[in-house]
């Protein structure tokens, strides 16, 4: 007798489970809610290279990638209870600054190669010997072949390898050219919230990712790395999306 | 300066300390008396006797072999501490060990308290010996020890000179060894207590008396000892010193039958020394801190490679990765045919204690494999740690550590995440003074709107660097943008006090 016809009930679930797409890797989620449902798998993959760049070629939005990198790999460092390796060939990375995202002295483990060249073999070294928790790079050449090659250490070695593509132009926008990233994102500082009294809010910043495989881009607006590198939704947008729905105003009526 | 109606020389102003008068040693020498009189106290048989004193507590009356509690009853404040004599003989011995490797070949301790050298073909590498006892006399000083330098043509002299001599530097011309030892006393040759007695009894008080003296009934009232330590001071008697041996660098060696060249191959030999290696450091304790591989080749020409690693290892796999990376750097030729591989640099590398790991207590993953890996690939200055550093002043708050160094955190203060090494000049600056954020600035060209400020957070410039820093202020503030860029910038000056600073203002660097 065949035994599909036999538990109709389990053939439909057996079939259902094989027709979403099953996660097999791990995964690093954000812990917001909004932002990780709108990710195919409900989070970064850990084993994969993520991209991300400054909007515009300003330094403010080249900051805000910066810490955005910094975040997720302060929580994974957190996880993984090892260091993080910063690769980056120029020398103005701000320590402090790096701490109060979640990265504090003792996590970073910092390689200052002389060119991009070198930078990817560092990388990729590293992602093969396995020790850290994330390799973060700072490059502005990065070819095909070579973000094919860093994917798949990554996709090996269950690293994630978050690479901060730096302008090289005003007018060349970094993600033009063609990768194997997992993630590619886009990031730029939002205004703070305005408060009450004179003062800056926590930050803002406008995330906006151009591609992921098995999902669609978005962009939305999150606030910046608490001190233990997680983000957050603005707090205005949920209520101003609670009071369009109408059960909800209702019960606050 | 001139005295008028006297001497037509030039002669020094009156209030200013003349050189001669205190020289640097006594000056140094009244900053130890300055300090509390210490003495070192050991058993000497069954009792407790002072062993060693210093300068301030021989000042005092303290003298070596008085009893302890006497020195106590003496004076109140002694600081005295136990001799610790196995800890002085292993200083010694890391201290003959590095001259093994800085000054001489020939080295070796001479208990309690020296080192013998053997200068002999070795004084011209250190400019001379005169020159060079100045050098280790200064080397000595700037490691904390005072030290008393003899040069002779005998090891006994030399002691004798050392310990009983005038000068801290003494350098006996040759031949000069009989008028230079006459006059110490007899004690300066090494004698047993017993014999030291016997001189004592008969009225021997210098080594100058001894040597008139017929030879037999002297043997029979010092005893055939002290003979042959005034020959062998006197160079009658041979006397080589027995030299302390430097540790054996951990080597291994293969030869091959025919020779190789391809990479495969070459990576194959690493392979097979490094076991042998493995096993020649763990059969010491050792782990290595470096390695050299010198490849013979065919035409005799030798090629050097080497590696470094952060801690002492013995681990074949990580070496072999590191040896790998450079492969590319020999040159095979014709063909290579000799490999050796040594360990120049070793460090004890023993068990671990386990016990946290297997009662589950979770480690942070140790970076030094990961550092060899990155510093074999870009050299070990491009790996580092970003260490806080006490200062206030943003620039000087970190600094360079090594990578495997534990370090601290930072206070919590807002602080940017890009610092720009040099602050940019702000202009065309609208801000109320004297402690108002800008309303506006132009930066870089472009001209940004403030909407919301912070500060200021007050930073005082760090007066004992340097004089331009005593009044120095800077205002800093965390300004926002209309476009939500958020930045760092300073006015130079409280506002206020004019000597603070000329109120420009300064961008130092950008916010996420």
């Amino acid at each position: 007798m065949n035994p599909a016809s036999s538990h109709p009930q389990m053939g439909v679930d057996a079939l259902r489970a094989m027709a979403t797409p099953l996660a097999d890797y791990r995964i690093m989620p954000f812990g917001v809610e909004t932002l990780d449902d709108r990710l195919s798998s409900g989070g970064l993959r850990a084993g994969a290279l993520h991209e991300a760049t400054a909007l515009t070629c300003s330094l403010v939005d080249d900051a805000a990638a910066t810490l955005f990198l910094a975040g997720i790999a302060a929580r994974e460092a957190r996880a993984a209870a090892a260091p993080v390796l910063w690769v980056s060939s120029r020398n103005d990375l701000y320590a402090p600054g790096l701490e109060q995202a979640g990265l504090g002295s003792a996590d970073v483990i910092h390689a200052q190669p002389r060119d991009d060249a070198a930078l990817l073999a560092v990388v990729e070294d590293a992602v093969r010997d396995g020790t850290p928790a994330a390799v973060v790079a700072e490059a502005s050449k990065v070819s095909m072949v070579a973000t094919r090659r860093l994917q798949l250490a990554a996709a090996e070695a269950d690293i994630p390898v978050l690479l901060l593509r730096r302008h090289r132009g005003r007018d060349r926008d970094p993600l033009a050219d063609l990768s194997a990233a997992w993630t590619r994102w886009r990031i730029s500082s939002a205004p703070s919230e305005r408060l009450g009294v004179a003062g800056v809010g926590r930050p803002r910043w406008l995330v906006e990712l151009a591609r992921q495989r098995g999902g669609e881009g978005f962009s939305m607006i999150v606030e910046g790395c608490d001190a233990t590198g997680r983000l957050a939704v603005p707090a205005v947008s949920g209520h101003r999306a609670a009071e369009t729905a109408g059960p909800v105003r209702r019960a606050a009526a | 300066m001139r005295e008028l109606g006297w001497r037509s020389e030039t002669t020094e102003h009156p209030f200013k300390r003349t050189v001669s008068s205190v020289t640097p040693a006594e000056v140094r020498d009244a900053a130890k008396v300055m300090v509390a009189p210490l003495a070192l106290i050991g058993k000497v048989g069954r009792r407790d006797e002072i062993v060693s004193a210093c300068p301030a507590a021989r000042a005092l009356g303290i003298n070596v072999g008085m009893a302890a509690t006497h020195a106590r009853a003496l004076v109140s404040d002694l600081d005295v501490r136990p001799a610790e004599s196995e800890a002085d003989a292993a200083l010694l011995d890391g201290l003959a060990v590095f001259g093994i490797r800085r000054w001489s070949p020939v080295v070796a301790v001479s208990l309690p308290d020296g080192i013998w050298l053997d200068l002999t073909g070795a004084a011209h590498l250190h400019g001379g010996e005169e020159r060079f006892c100045q050098r280790l006399h200064a080397f000595c000083r700037r490691a904390g020890f005072t030290a008393r330098i003899a040069i002779a043509e005998t090891p006994g002299a030399a002691h004798a000179l050392a310990r009983y001599g005038r000068e801290d530097i003494a350098i006996i011309p040759h031949g000069g060894v009989l008028k230079a030892l006459s006059a110490l006393p007899v004690a300066a040759l090494r004698l047993e207590s017993g014999a030291l007695g016997a001189a004592r009894k008969f009225g021997f008080e210098t080594i100058a008396d001894l040597l008139p003296v017929a030879r037999g009934p002297l043997a029979r009232r010092l005893g055939l000892a002290a003979i042959d330590r005034l020959d062998q001071a006197l160079g009658g008697k041979a006397e080589p010193i027995t030299p302390r041996e430097d540790m054996v660098i951990p080597a291994v060696e293969r030869r091959l039958l025919e020779p190789i060249g391809t990479a495969d191959a070459i990576a194959q030999v690493m392979h097979d020394l490094l076991k042998d290696l493995a096993d020649v450091l763990q059969r010491r304790g050792l782990g290595a801190r470096s390695l050299r591989l010198c490849v013979l080749r065919i035409d005799g020409g030798e090629q050097v490679v080497a590696i470094g690693t952060s801690r002492p290892i013995r681990e074949v796999p990580h070496l072999l990765r590191l040896l790998k990376l450079r492969i590319e750097r020999i040159d095979p030729g014709m063909g290579l045919e000799q490999f050796r591989l040594l360990a120049p640099h070793t460090e004890p590398l023993d068990a671990e204690n386990l016990g946290a790991i297997l009662a589950g207590e979770s480690t942070v993953r140790d970076p030094a494999r990961l550092v060899d890996v990155v510093a074999g690939r870009i050299g070990p200055q491009a790996v580092f740690r970003i260490a806080p550093v006490e200062s206030h002043v943003p620039e000087r708050a970190v600094r360079l550590v090594s990578p495997i160094e534990t370090t601290g955190s930072w206070p919590a203060w807002q602080r940017p995440v890009r610092l720009f090494t040099r602050p940019e000049p702000l202009r065309r600056v609208m801000a109320l003074l004297p402690d108002q954020p800008p309303k506006r600035f132009e930066w870089r060209g472009r001209s940004y709107t403030v909407v919301a400020g912070d500060g200021p957070e007050r930073i005082h410039g760090e007066w004992w660097r340097r004089n331009g820093e005593v009044w120095a202020v800077r205002d800093y503030y965390r300004v926002e943008d209309k476009a939500g860029g958020r930045y760092w910038v300073f006015r130079r000056g409280d506002g206020v006090a004019g000597e603070t600073g000329d109120l420009s203002w300064w961008m130092h660097g950008v916010f996420a």
